[in-house]
């Protein structure tokens, strides 16, 4: 009870700090020296009220307080501690909350490390952010208060969604939600630095940090959701072209290319209007994943039960906000075309860009594929989805020249280049394609554009591993995001050629075999635990190599709310995982078995942590 | 006539014009042949001709229709007004069960059977797919 009223109330606090760091900014802009002092403080406090109601938030949900609403939707008193704090931000208050905890939490971390920048850019950036701060406050209080009342209190809660209860996706969000809402500082910085026309070399470095660390956490984010979906929902795959996916992969698509523009304007001020729309781009996608994800517009399998008159909220907010920034765009930015920039076409100012055009390309593939189906059903209420062969025949093709321009790119020099180690380029080349061609001589599907794909895969792979021990380009985040990048594509491409799967219904005691695979059904017992009942089911599977493995996965039918779910398991090992899932249909003796031999899994995760790795060494470095 | 900076700059111009048309055209066509349009039983039955190409039917799993095999899953799929039988090989989904709602991709062998590639699984016990839904408020 105490802690929904002490939760509450600290929101209307913030919320008041928030409008009133508003009046202080507008009333003091140009006697803005005594503000500088004034906004931190102001700033600190609207954080520590936010922390203090998500931390009565996080205590509601520990002692079970039912009187709160969110907490008796999702939790129960069965939960183990650790999913009770999880469920703090597996729903839709929750995560709202932490949207809001993190907002401030970034604005105030900026304004401590920004202490060498202009007073006036920090206030600037300052109003923009509380304008995002102060708009999910009111759509906090209004639409979703995490604090609301019940009465009576219930004596028990109806439980957090089984599928939830899970180490991946209890850290899942938060992460996320880093790499999301830390673009939103990008964006307010952005802003600021476009009214006041600050942007120069020297804004490009200090902003670079914060791109990076929005980019590693959504990096990671994306990474855990998608393990997480690898081994819960039981499909064994890893990226679904799902609409809910999609609108993670946006920002990340928007942010790389960011990054990348933005190691062009540190160096050589050019370049400018990309980075103005590419920070506005991240964080508008930003919130429209919130939004589609959050009001039930998007027709996904992952979609959770939801509201859609808060989605209109988050529609408007958005609408404001793209407005307000492409106002600010068109009224402030001018190209400086004084000092008129030119580079030859072989330099790496042309590489980054066309990289950026690439980018923006898969970019609004993903987009199209996600939104034209609200689109139409919006126009004509025709229902259709866009499935993976959509992405794939899109994207695929246009991975090639794009891997080949990775390796060769960085080599090259600002402004006019040579291609130089000709020999080794090209001998690389030749290599990679015969060593494709033998890895694939056995199969007959797609031969053509497998080979060119691995070739193209294999040759970036070699280029980046000879620069990483030659070390004569001297660029290590790069050349180990670009290597894990290589190391993704090939391990994603093996995966899909190498894996092989069988799916077939079996009752206790009966066994499958073709010519390759033998999966015997030896027994079944139970488990009792605090918050499920669990059948495990023992297989013996044995392979043509007559290697036999005993695999047991679960199905588990949770008490609170009644929902069964199964549990995958899986032997990994580096060459291959094996997999294998059960179901029960209802009523029926027969279970639903899926074994699957997934090549190559490990290797996927950790090339996106490499990838990620090489953000947090450029992140880490210091400015030479 | 024109000094060659202009002309290199139009030539950049149409080769970008180009690709941008062409990258249109490759979308939409690609969009067209790859979309899954969703049909409920009855929208099914009144079907002028079947073709061959992915659907997705959604609608309830009729009441004591499940049938299990070593090879496939056979079940009816009902709006409450038609209903069409389904034969599915491959994983079921675990909130896949007779009276809750549930959405099949795959394939019209006729306006009665329905060959299932996929069934798509659900997070969560008391969400319904918004086509199940509207499909079933149609009535």
């Amino acid at each position: 009870m105490i802690f929904s009223l002490v939760g509450y109330y600290s929101l209307i606090l913030g919320l008041i700090i928030g409008i009133s760091l508003f009046f202080l900014s507008f009333k003091n802009f140009n006697n803005s020296n005594i503000l500088d002092k004034k906004l931190l403080s102001f700033t600190f406090l609207q954080l520590f009220f936010v922390v203090i109601s998500f931390f009565c938030l996080i205590s509601s949900f520990i002692v079970s307080d039912f009187s709160n609403e969110t907490v008796f939707n999702n939790s129960h008193t069965t939960k183990p501690l650790f999913y009770k704090i999880s469920g703090t931000w597996g729903n839709h208050e929750g995560s709202l909350l932490l949207w809001l905890l993190v907002l401030t939490l970034f604005i105030f971390l900026f304004l401590i490390r920004s202490k060498n920048q202009p007073v006036k850019y920090k206030i600037l950036t300052l109003v923009f952010q509380q304008i995002i701060i102060v708009g999910f406050f009111l759509f906090l209080i209004q639409t979703s208060n995490p604090f609301n009342y019940i009465f009576p209190t219930p004596l028990e809660g109806l439980g957090l969604n089984p599928i939830l209860q899970d180490p991946a996706l209890a850290i899942h969000p938060p992460i996320l939600y880093l790499g999301y809402v830390g673009s939103s500082i990008i964006f307010s910085s952005v802003l600021a630095a476009t009214s006041l026309k600050i942007i120069s070399t020297n804004w490009a470095l200090h902003i670079k940090k914060w791109i990076l660390i929005s980019w590693i956490f959504l990096t990671l984010g994306i990474l855990l959701g998608s393990i997480w979906a690898y081994y819960e929902l039981g499909w064994g795959g890893f990226w679904f072209w799902d609409p809910v996916e999609n609108v993670s992969l946006m920002p990340w698509l928007a942010l790389t290319t960011l990054l990348h523009c933005i190691l062009v304007l540190e160096k050589k001020a050019i370049l400018t209007s990309w980075v103005i729309i590419l920070s506005i781009a991240t964080f508008t996608l930003s919130m429209s994943g919130t939004f589609l994800v959050r009001s039930g517009i998007l027709n996904s399998v992952h979609t959770f039960a939801n509201d859609p008159e808060r989605g209109l909220f988050i529609l408007i907010f958005l609408f404001i906000l793209i407005l307000l920034s492409i106002l600010i765009f068109f009224f402030f930015h001018k190209e400086d075309n004084k000092k008129s920039y030119s580079f030859f076409w072989l330099s790496k100012e042309t590489s980054i860009l066309i990289n950026n055009w690439f980018m923006m390309y898969f970019l609004s593939v993903v987009l199209i594929g996600t939104v034209y189906p609200i689109f139409l059903d919006v126009i004509s209420s025709q229902k259709i989805s866009v499935g993976p062969p959509f992405y794939h025949k899109l994207i695929i093709p246009f991975l090639i020249p794009f891997l080949i321009m990775m390796a060769i790119g960085p080599k090259l020099k600002w402004i006019k280049s040579q291609i130089i180690d000709k020999l080794y380029l090209i001998s690389f080349l030749i290599i990679s394609i015969l060593l494709s061609f033998l890895i694939l001589k056995n199969f007959s599907q797609n031969i053509l554009i497998n080979t060119i794909l691995i070739s193209s895969a294999l040759y970036l792979f070699f280029i980046t591993l000879r620069d990483f021990f030659i070390k004569k380009y001297n660029n290590i985040s790069q050349n180990i995001a670009h290597f894990g990048f290589s190391l993704l594509i090939l391990s994603i491409l093996f995966n899909n050629l190498f894996s092989s799967e069988i799916i077939t219904n079996l009752k206790v005691g009966e066994s499958f075999e073709n010519s390759k695979t033998k999966i015997v059904f030896e027994s079944i017992n139970q488990k009792k635990e605090k918050n499920y009942n669990a059948i495990i089911a023992n297989f013996s599977v044995q392979n043509y190599l007559g290697e036999k493995d005993k695999l047991s996965p679960e199905l588990r039918i949770y008490n609170q709310p009644v929902i069964a779910t199964s549990e995958a398991d899986i032997k990994t090992t580096l060459i291959s995982d094996k997999f294998i899932v059960i179901n029960l249909v209802q009523n029926q003796d027969y279970f639903n078995v899926r074994y699957q031999v997934k090549s190559f899994m490990v290797w996927i995760w950790l090339s996106v942590v490499l990838i990620s790795f090489g953000g947090i060494i450029s992140f880490l470095k210091k400015r030479s | 006539m024109y000094g060659r900076k202009v002309k290199l700059r139009f030539l950049f111009i149409i080769i970008i014009l180009i690709t941008l048309i062409l990258t249109t055209f490759m979308i939409l066509k690609s969009l067209e042949e790859n979309v899954v349009y969703f049909q409920s039983p009855t929208e099914i039955k009144s079907l002028s001709e079947i073709d061959n190409s992915k659907i997705r039917v959604g609608g309830m799993v009729k009441k004591n229709s499940i049938s299990i095999n070593s090879n496939e899953v056979n079940f009816i799929i009902t709006d409450f007004k038609n209903e069409i039988n389904v034969i599915y090989k491959g994983a079921v989904p675990n909130l896949f069960a007779e009276g809750k709602g549930v959405v099949a991709e795959g394939f019209l062998k006729d306006r009665n059977f329905f060959s299932a590639t996929k069934i798509l699984a659900k997070h969560d016990e008391n969400y319904m797919p918004r086509e199940v839904k509207e499909a079933l408020e149609d009535k």
